[in-house]
């Protein structure tokens, strides 16, 4: 055992008062320089593992079994707070998932990074600032030297999680745990950060637990991988093994689920009900796999081209091939008429200074064009910061444009009354981003999506009934509608959202980011029925996402922005196989995808 | 398939199964029911116990007292306590206890009239000037809404209720009043800031995005989502017009005599206070305990809707 850096021997968490565990005999070891990666969904008691090693439980939860790390002696589990305080930092160190709220706002991020080399003492004090400023330009920050001196608002995400990083590391641990730490991530920064993860634990031969949902991001840094489900380890194994031939079920769902690019025989994406049919990753080697997994991808592409297309008279998409259509049960507007036109649209913002001073331009938008043809789907990819959710809100009639026009349907929305605003809203409706902030808390399900149809003036008994048939339609049962938005999943309560938004029959949802926030497993089951509903309701879709996967899958044609401009625009499939912008090659690669994590792990262990 | 353990055999999706249980979602589960429990704290309970010993000397006063609160004893004045007259008698003879018993009542009374006023008025006022801030073409009527509210926060209820005093004559009824409006402002800035936080909340635009207008919102979404802050605020305005209605009855510009209270059962126990300090004793301890109650109640309830403390439970 002493040769193991960590070893968990039948850990089980029960919280108080409780009767079931969360957390069912847990066992599991790292060997000294090992790294590996902790699956599960939120809720699985992957979190709670790692805070049990750092003795960062809480309270009320109480941790039965045995703890206990290379370089102390017995159960970490009945440490005192003295012994773990140092322990943590000197052998075992944490990345968490929010670098915003766990840096410290007020100190400058020198101090903070200076504080933790203080405390522990290895460094003598003279030497803490030149440790400081090696530490930083370790995890590469640029400019390292004036980096000391920011606080931890004037960085980026990127940068502040490289800050907790070159924290965790001061006083080269032996073991780092890493909580998703790039789950807040944009894609392009997510993946230099893992990068940067590797690099490091590597040059300082740390060992490494590192959590997350994403099975891709995983694969790119791991070298084995610990499957959780619902506080039990369900199967354990090196990255290629579970990967290539995962031997749970719930391994070969959440496998399935997280790759994109599978569909099963109806087109749609694997769930963990339906990922027995599922043949594994499509590895650029694997000939008979491929074929496979494409097949019925083509299959329903193919029988309905002119359904889908649209026109994209874009920048560069010329008059394509949006003519012939099949009859549409919506879409007024066809044809020659596009039914979303954006021309030179801007959006400026004034920081509003007390009295009219100091008011400094920002220029979210900057002459955006492009329009939206009746049962289009349409996918708007960027980092944040790209101007999409300006886009959306201008859209939706939510903000003005600052110059240029935008009509959907008949409405000129930059100049709209009051009342045109209110057509708009009927015909757009939106689906958030985050499930757990959209919802009004303190409201019932049934009054949550009956709002549209309170301000569209529908009579209660209809109301009730509309809203019955939708949550039917978006697979909640009626049980659901006395029932307030916490005692739900974040799954469940993108449905609710969904449900709500195509309650009032909108002709166009807008999505805005809208499983970005979910779980790898019920992000599969919230796009197949978005996949679904736009079917069914004859809906024009805009989806707005950073993730370039889940956009190929659902969208044909899409728009690449940044700075809020956009940098490329056409098919999706097209933009994907091909892309012209050094921007939309960067956003592909960073991407993470099964296959290509696979491949490149294949590599790193081949090269050693 | 060498192993599956029980609960994974047929993995449910996650988003099909309603209400997950406890070891699906301890995030939320028995941790946070667990929370709200401790959330019941030592604060929040001694201040329910106070203000519930408050209510109930009120309460009772109306069926039964020791002695009639007019009933005067010459021979039995200026006495300590007793088993007669448990808190004693005044100058009067009359018993402290009933007195104390009575006092309750004014006590009560200008409270929950005061703190009516501030609320009915202050909250949608908040409201008000939070909606038209979100507008880029209301910040300045919220602006003059909210520097009016200053202005009346920078007057002090007592220079008002001497005003007050001095227009109409002075009494309960005008003491009431100026402390109900001394405390509008309170609850205007709690409202607003509230309001403000909800208007910039993802559920308000979606809201908006599905037409529902300011009124509306400000019904379904804000109120609901502020009415936390907004009792907090209450409490504690609560034991501040104890307070007021003490301070001012003793100037003699609140309850006017014969009416029982405690502000003026301590200016008549003034003249006494070397000979006869049990005089001044029970009334202002009951003042203490009153205002004491409501603030602590105000704490504890301030804990249980802690902002932050919501954002992990939701």
């Amino acid at each position: 055992m002493p040769e193991n850096l960590l070893e968990v021997r039948n850990l089980t968490i029960t919280p108080a008062g409780a009767e079931t565990p969360v957390l069912h005999d847990v066992s599991l070891s790292l060997a000294s320089g090992e790294r590996v990666g902790l699956i599960g969904e939120s809720g699985s008691g992957k979190s709670l593992t790692a805070q049990s090693v750092m003795g960062l439980l809480p309270e009320e939860l109480h941790a039965q079994g045995q703890v206990s790390l290379a370089g102390h002696d017995g159960n970490l589990l009945d440490a005192d707070e003295r012994t773990m305080a140092a322990l943590r930092s000197d052998i075992v160190s944490m990345v968490f998932q929010e670098p915003m709220s766990a840096l410290n706002p007020l100190m400058r991020i020198g101090d903070q990074i200076a504080e933790v080399l203080r405390i522990h003492g290895k460094v003598p004090r003279t030497q803490i600032p030149a440790r400081v400023l090696a530490l930083l330009s370790d995890v590469h920050m640029p400019d390292p030297d004036s980096a000391r001196y920011a606080f931890p608002h004037q960085m980026s995400g990127g940068q502040r999680q490289r800050v907790m990083l070159a924290i965790a590391l001061a006083n080269s641990p032996r073991l780092l745990i890493c909580d998703e730490p790039t789950t807040a991530l944009d894609v392009t920064v997510q993946r230099r950060m893992l990068d940067l993860i590797a690099e490091r634990v590597a040059a300082v031969h740390a060992g490494m637990l590192f959590i997350t949902h994403d099975l891709a991001v995983v694969a790119g840094v791991c070298d084995r991988v610990i499957v959780m489900y619902r506080g039990r380890i369900v199967e354990t194994g090196p990255v290629d093994r579970i990967f290539s031939a995962p031997e749970h079920e719930y391994t070969r769902g959440l496998l399935a689920s997280s790759d994109l690019e599978a569909t099963d025989d109806h087109g749609r994406l694997f769930t963990l009900k339906t990922a027995l049919a599922y043949t594994g990753p499509r590895m650029p080697t694997a000939e008979g796999g491929e074929g496979r997994a494409l097949a019925p991808d083509d299959e329903r592409r193919d029988p309905s081209p002119a359904q889908r297309t649209g026109s994209l008279r874009a920048a560069r998409g010329g008059g394509a091939d949006g003519a012939r259509e099949k009859e549409d049960r919506a879409a007024p507007v066809r044809d020659s008429a596009p039914l979303i036109e954006v021309s030179d649209v801007s959006r400026v913002f004034r920081a509003r200074g007390m009295f009219g001073r100091r008011r400094s331009a920002v220029t979210a938008l900057g002459g955006i064009d492009f329009t939206v043809a009746a049962g289009e789907r349409l996918g708007i990819v960027g980092e944040s910061g790209s101007g999409k959710s300006t886009l959306l809100n201008i859209l939706s009639g939510l903000d003005r444009p600052t110059t240029g026009r935008v009509r959907v349907g008949d409405i000129r929305v930059e100049a709209a009354s009051a009342r045109a605003l209110r057509a708009l809203r009927e015909n757009l409706q939106i689906v958030f981003q985050d499930p757990f902030a959209s919802l009004d808390p303190r409201m019932r399900v049934a009054d949550i999506v009956a709002e549209p149809l309170i301000a569209a003036g529908v009579g209660q008994d209809e109301r009730l009934s509309r809203v019955e048939e939708m949550l039917d339609a978006v697979d909640l049962d009626a049980k659901s509608l006395r029932r307030y938005p916490h005692q739900f999943s974040g799954g469940q309560r993108q449905r609710i959202s969904i449900a709500r938004a195509l309650v009032n029959r909108p002709q166009i949802l807008v999505a805005d980011e809208p499983v970005s926030a979910l779980d790898v497993s019920v992000r599969a089951q919230v796009l197949n029925l978005l996949t679904d509903l736009v079917d069914e309701y004859a809906l024009t879709l805009l989806f707005v996402s950073h993730d370039l996967g889940v956009v190929k899958h659902l969208c044909s044609e899409v728009i690449v922005m940044k700075d809020g401009a956009i940098v490329e625009s056409g098919a999706t499939d097209d933009i994907y196989a091909n892309p012209q912008e050094e921007y939309t090659r960067r956003l592909i690669a960073a991407t993470p995808s099964l296959a290509e994590a696979l491949a490149a792990g294949g590599r790193v262990e081949s090269g050693i | 398939m060498s192993h599956r353990p029980t609960g994974a055999q047929n993995p449910r999706d996650a988003a099909g199964v309603a209400a997950p249980p406890a070891t699906a979602a301890m995030a939320m589960g028995p941790t946070e029911s667990r929370r709200s429990a401790l959330r019941l704290n030592a604060s929040m309970v001694i201040g329910a116990v106070l203000v519930v010993l408050i209510l109930g000397l009120a309460l009772v006063s109306f069926f039964w007292t020791p002695y009639d609160p007019g009933e005067i004893d010459p021979v039995a004045r200026l006495q300590s306590g007793s088993l007669d007259h448990p808190f004693g008698t005044d100058k009067f003879g009359r018993d402290t206890l009933t007195w104390v018993m009575y006092g309750a009542r004014i006590t009560l009374l200008v409270g929950v009239v005061a703190v009516g006023i501030a609320l009915l008025i202050g909250t949608p006022i908040g409201i008000i000037a939070a909606i038209f801030a979100k507008q880029p073409w209301g910040i300045w009527i919220d602006a003059v809404i909210m520097r009016a509210n200053d202005i009346l926060l920078a007057f002090p209820a007592l220079l008002l209720a001497i005003v007050f005093a001095a227009v109409f004559s002075p009494g309960t009824g005008p003491a009431m009043v100026a402390v109900g409006i001394a405390a509008i402002p309170g609850f205007a800035r709690v409202a607003r800031s509230g309001t403000l936080q909800v208007l910039g909340s993802e559920y308000v635009r979606a809201a908006k995005a599905s037409n529902r207008g300011a009124p509306a919102i400000a019904a379904v979404h804000v109120l609901p989502n502020i009415a936390g802050m907004v009792i907090v605020q209450a409490s504690v305005a609560f034991a501040i017009s104890v307070l007021a209605e003490a301070g001012l009855s003793f100037l003699g510009l609140g309850t006017q005599a014969p009416v029982p209270s405690w502000g003026r059962m301590l200016q008549e126990s003034q003249q006494f206070l070397s000979t006869h300090p049990e005089l001044a004793l029970w009334p202002g301890v009951f003042i203490a305990l009153a205002v004491l109650g409501f603030n602590l109640l105000g704490d504890g309830l301030r804990d249980r809707f802690d902002p932050k403390m919501e954002a992990r439970g939701a």
